[in-house]
C-alpha cells in the first residue's frame, strides 16, 4: 500500500492479513486502527473503511467485548434440540428468536437414526435450576409440549475463543506488539 | 466487578465504535476517561471476564464452518478433548451430558479443508464423528444480556 490515496482500498491479500491482525482482537491502545495500520504498513483510513465494509456485509456478525459467560456468573448452558415438523420450523423459531432467554437459534440436518434434531437454540443462565425453568417456562408459553426435545448441559469448557481462520498464521515481521 | 465493567459489557458486546480513538468514544458517552476504559478493559481481559475486543466473524461468509458431535468414552473424554483442541480451525469444545459428550466448532477457509480438517482429526482421535453443519440461523448474535443485579454475589 502506497501512501498515495489514504483512503485506497486493501488488496485482497492485505485484507487476509488485516482478518488475521484482529481475529484475537484490537490492541488496547489509544488508536488502535493506526497500531493495526502502521503493523501491515497501510493507512488507518484503509483499516476503519475495510471494517466498516465487513460489517455492512455481514461478514462481521458482531463487533465488540466478546464475554465469557462463566467468568460473569453465567455457569449453565444448555443446547436445548428439538424434532420439529419441518413444516412448522419457521414458526416454532420464531419464538425462539422473540424469547429473551435464547442466544442462539439454528436449524441443523437431521442425521437419521442417530440424531432426530434439526433445531437448536442455546440458553444460559445462571445455574440449571434457572435454565431448566426457562425451558419449561418457553414451553409451556408456546405450547411446545408434543415436540420432542432434549436438553445438552455442557458441564466442562475445552475451548472456548473467537472463531480462528485455521491453517493462516500472520506474515513474518506483521505484529501487534 | 466494577460499575463501568458492568457498562462496557451492557453498551458495548456490539456497536464498537469505528473512529481513529474508539475508547475516546466509549469513554465520551460513558462520562469516564479513555484511561479509564482502556485500563478497565485491560483489567477484564486478564481476568478472563472478556476474551478479547474485536469482531466476531461470521464464518459462513468468512469460510466454512460446522458444529461437530462425538460420543467418546467417558475416561477419554480430556484426552480426545486436548487432541481435537489441537487443531488451528477448533473453537467452542463442549463436553456435554449427552451420549454424544463431546461438542465443537470446526472453521476452515472452504468446505473442502473443513471436511479434510474432520477426517484428520478423526484419525487423530481415533472416533468417528458427527457434523451437523448449521443450515439456517434465525438468531442475530447480538451478545449476551447480563443481569448484574441477581448476578451480585459474582465479582
Amino acid at each position: 500500500m502506497s501512501q498515495l490515496g489514504l483512503n485506497a482500498q486493501l488488496s485482497s491479500s492485505q485484507q487476509e492479513i488485516l482478518k488475521l491482525a484482529i481475529q484475537d482482537g484490537l490492541p488496547l491502545t489509544s488508536q488502535p486502527y493506526q497500531t493495526i495500520a502502521m503493523a501491515l504498513g497501510v493507512a488507518e483510513e484503509s483499516v476503519i473503511a475495510t471494517l466498516q465494509d465487513w460489517n455492512d456485509s455481514g461478514l462481521i456478525k458482531r463487533f465488540g467485548l466478546v464475554v465469557n459467560h462463566r467468568r460473569v456468573g453465567y455457569r449453565a448452558n444448555a443446547m436445548v434440540v428439538w424434532d420439529v415438523p419441518d413444516e412448522t420450523i419457521e414458526h416454532i423459531a420464531g419464538h425462539f428468536t422473540r424469547a429473551e432467554e435464547v442466544t442462539l437459534c439454528y436449524q441443523r440436518p437431521r442425521m437419521l437414526p442417530k440424531w432426530r434434531y434439526n433445531l437448536f437454540c442455546m440458553i444460559h443462565g445462571m445455574d440449571r435450576g434457572t435454565v431448566l425453568g426457562q425451558i419449561a417456562s418457553l414451553v409451556e408459553r408456546h405450547q411446545l409440549e408434543h415436540i420432542p426435545r432434549d436438553i445438552l448441559f455442557s458441564y466442562k469448557q475445552f475451548k472456548q475463543c473467537g472463531g480462528q481462520f485455521a491453517g493462516s498464521a500472520l506474515p513474518a515481521g506483521v505484529s501487534l506488539g | 466487578m466494577n460499575e463501568l465493567s458492568q457498562k462496557l459489557i451492557d453498551r458495548y458486546q456490539k456497536g464498537f465504535p469505528l473512529s481513529s480513538r474508539p475508547y475516546l468514544t466509549m469513554a465520551d458517552e460513558l462520562g469516564v476517561t479513555e484511561t479509564q476504559v482502556l485500563e478497565s478493559l485491560a483489567e477484564m481481559k486478564s481476568e478472563k471476564i472478556i476474551t478479547r475486543v474485536g469482531p466476531v466473524f461470521d464464518h459462513r461468509k468468512a469460510g466454512a464452518s460446522t458444529l461437530v458431535a462425538m460420543s467418546v468414552p467417558q475416561e477419554q473424554l480430556n484426552k480426545v478433548a486436548e487432541k481435537v483442541n489441537s487443531f488451528a480451525g477448533v473453537n467452542h469444545n463442549y463436553a456435554r451430558e449427552h451420549h454424544y459428550n463431546l461438542w465443537f466448532v470446526v472453521t476452515a477457509k472452504n468446505q473442502k479443508m473443513l471436511e479434510q480438517t474432520i477426517v484428520e482429526i478423526e484419525n487423530a482421535t481415533g472416533y468417528s464423528s458427527m457434523p451437523l453443519p448449521m443450515e439456517r440461523s434465525f438468531h442475530i448474535d447480538l451478545g449476551f444480556k447480563i443481569d448484574w443485579e441477581k448476578n451480585k454475589c459474582h465479582n
